[in-house]
């Protein structure tokens, strides 16, 4: 069943000059992405800064307005509902239904209230406004995210970031949401701790029936959380399949660069990389045809003037690229 | 490697802590490493286990209240091969001024923090030029040009007069590469270079101080968190943990037959890229203790598998040899005759 599809959504952010504030350009920070989430599934959109990822997870939790498309979202067995044209004020019963996870668990949390109260504040303000029976929830919550629940008592300061990552992770689950979008929820973490708050996400996942929207620029940390991953650059959708046929054998060359760019931890991997030249193309001019040509090994001159769409060149398998059919990219290996 | 290297700096028995209101917090408390010409030495570890410290200790440069304690930072300056202990430097002094940038040379984590933003690339590469090696401006500027096309910026004599704002991660992170190598050092330090970065930025970086070295025969210490970096670049390790070095050795037996339990322990924890799709990670349990905090004897032993109760929470291990160029600060590795 799906919980989320999202059609062609597009935000774009206008470029003011002068002393009347005229729209001068505009940014394309998300530029018709389209993708689905099923139910108990993790959905990962991986890209580098300022490839939109963060625009399209605070669309879909409508932090900003979308500019156009449809972002149909099921609560429980009911029908999908566009919540991109519900307006700001009802909102309200969606939002218990998506909630979010941060990555900076030291900012996310307010440090003069209590555990106890960070945690019960989405059920107070959802209603649920007897003391006893909040605290029992917010002590069943602690249990979950295997806090003891002593934390209750405590300031977010005296807690450690991978503490403070389970104190969010138990605030988003509070309302039993059906979505969790998680933007870089384990990046501000030691290693040593990201593993924990990985396989904690995992386990919740498969108890609770989540689905994720999973943000995040790490391959390796995505690699171990998702059932399929998105590619984006520049705004863009290049490639979306299951996580295991994306890592094996990518169809986008972007893809290919980016899984070759990723330091292996094994000195015996040294390997011949891909250095991409150049850089990321900029949002508010990007160039024609592919957004990707210039950086690209393999473009032609189709390539600089035709923008691909993204099509499915395998079952599950899509891509934007117009030589995707013809190329044999490297992936990296399984095992390990 | 040739046979017998000399190392061009050597650290003895590093202590540099930080004394507070709240307490004494032992940023390094016994680091020993060694680098050698031409190598780059890696110092890895998480969060508050003293390698930014560390590097700030062999330049000098720990601000108050943190102090050098105690332990010898061995140099070999330029040409004569005359060995200075740096930690008997005065911080202030001409000595220790001409090392810093001339010899040694640091490049931080967030370039943009560490680019002045009132003046142009240009003038922030030429200031050093000028200052340790004497140019006029003018050649300064020509210098500085030479030195943004080294580290392969694209139109160099147009970006020289560019401010650090209208560039990039990348580009500033080349400018502080550029910066660093100025003088011609022949140490560099480069603390988290590519943190900041995205991946294939990080590449790119990675790349060029790989091949900066080879052209150079710089000694490059790298610091990072990421394990998978150090793979990449590193010929020797030093792994640390809260203020410790608990073990070091050359890279491939760091990752293909670690020792210290933190070192295995660290390595199964990171998450692969070839691990197969939703597979779960194995982890260290509790999480780095708080500086004021520190655990008796060994620092590792409450997140301990191997954990000797009477042991490893009274006494402190030491650094020992264990094979050829190898050395852990275990008890495990204690009882070998």
């Amino acid at each position: 069943m799906t919980v989320l599809e999202v059609v062609g959504l597009r935000k774009l952010f206008p470029i003011r000059k002068g002393l009347l504030r005229r729209i001068v350009g505009q940014v394309r920070a998300v530029d018709g992405v389209s993708f689905r989430i099923e139910k108990g599934e993790t959905l990962s959109l991986v890209g580098e800064s300022g490839c939109g990822k963060t625009t399209v997870s605070r669309c879909i939790v409508r932090a900003l307005q979308p500019s156009a498309g449809a972002i149909r979202f099921r609560i429980g067995d009911g029908g999908a509902v566009d919540i991109a044209q519900v307006p700001k004020r009802a909102l309200k019963p969606f939002r218990r239904h998506m909630q979010m996870i941060f990555q900076d668990p030291f900012s996310s949390l307010n440090p003069r209230m209590m555990i106890g109260d960070i945690i019960g504040e989405p059920l107070l303000v959802n209603g649920m406004t007897n003391k006893t029976e909040r605290r029992a929830r917010v002590e069943e919550l602690l249990e979950l995210v295997h806090l003891p629940s002593a934390y209750m008592n405590r300031f977010p300061h005296a807690c450690s970031g991978g503490q403070r990552q389970r104190i969010g992770i138990a605030r988003a689950l509070a309302l039993n949401p059906s979505l969790i979008v998680a933007d870089e929820p384990v990046s501000a973490l030691d290693v040593s701790v990201q593993a924990q708050i990985v396989n904690l996400m995992l386990e919740l996942q498969d108890r609770l029936g989540l689905s994720y929207l999973f943000i995040a620029h790490d391959l390796s940390v995505v690699k171990h959380v998702s059932d399929r991953v998105a590619v984006m650059y520049v705004g863009k959708m290049v490639e979306v399949a299951a996580t295991e046929n994306l890592y094996a054998r990518p169809r986008h060359p972007y893809t290919e660069a980016l899984l070759s760019a990723v330091p292996k931890a094994d000195p015996r991997l040294r390997s011949q990389r891909i250095i991409l030249q150049g850089e990321v193309a900029d949002a508010a001019h990007p160039p024609a045809g592919c957004y990707f040509h210039p950086r690209c090994r393999y473009a032609v001159e189709r390539c600089r003037v035709e923008t691909p769409e993204l099509a499915e060149v395998a079952p599950g398998h899509w891509a934007s690229c117009h030589r995707a059919d013809e190329l044999t990219l490297k992936g990296v290996e399984q095992g390990g | 490697m040739a046979e017998t290297p000399t190392p061009i700096l050597a650290v003895q028995g590093l202590k540099t802590y930080y004394h507070q209101d709240e307490g004494v917090v032992r940023a390094v408390d016994g680091a020993s490493f060694e680098l050698y010409p031409g190598r780059t030495l890696g110092i890895v570890g998480e969060s508050g286990c003293g390698k930014s410290v560390s590097a700030r200790s062999i330049l000098q440069i720990v601000e108050r209240p943190g102090r050098i304690e105690a332990g010898s930072i061995f140099l070999r300056r330029n040409g004569a091969g005359a060995m200075v202990d740096l930690a008997q430097l005065d911080p202030k002094g001409r000595e220790m001024r001409a090392i810093r940038g001339a010899e040694i040379a640091l490049v931080f984590q967030e370039p943009m923090t560490s680019l002045s933003a009132y003046y142009t690339v240009g003038n922030q590469i030429g200031e050093v030029v000028r200052l340790h090696m004497g140019l006029d401006k003018k050649a300064a500027r020509t210098r500085a040009i030479e030195l943004l096309a080294m580290v392969g910026i694209p139109r160099p004599e147009r970006r020289v007069d560019e401010y650090p704002f209208q560039l990039s991660g990348g580009l500033r992170q080349r400018v502080m590469i550029a910066m660093a190598l100025a003088a011609e050092p022949r140490i560099l330090i480069a603390d988290e270079p590519t943190t900041a970065l995205d991946v294939t930025t990080q590449a790119q970086i990675l790349d060029l101080l790989r091949s900066l070295q080879k052209k150079r025969g710089l000694a490059i210490i790298l610091i990072t968190h990421d394990m998978g970096v150090i793979a990449e670049m590193a010929d020797d390790v030093v792994v640390m943990y809260l203020g410790r070095a608990v073990e070091r050795g050359p890279v491939d037996e760091i990752f293909h037959a670690p020792k210290h339990p933190y070192t295995k322990a660290l390595l199964r924890s990171i998450p692969s890229i070839l691990a197969r799709p939703r597979d779960k990670l194995a982890t260290i349990s509790g999480s780095i203790p708080h500086p004021y905090d520190r655990p008796a004897g060994c620092p590792f032993h409450p997140r301990c598998g191997d954990f000797m109760p009477g042991r490893c929470d009274r006494l402190a291990p030491e650094m020992r040899p264990a094979g050829e160029r190898r050395e852990v600060s275990c008890f495990l590795y204690e009882q070998a005759p």
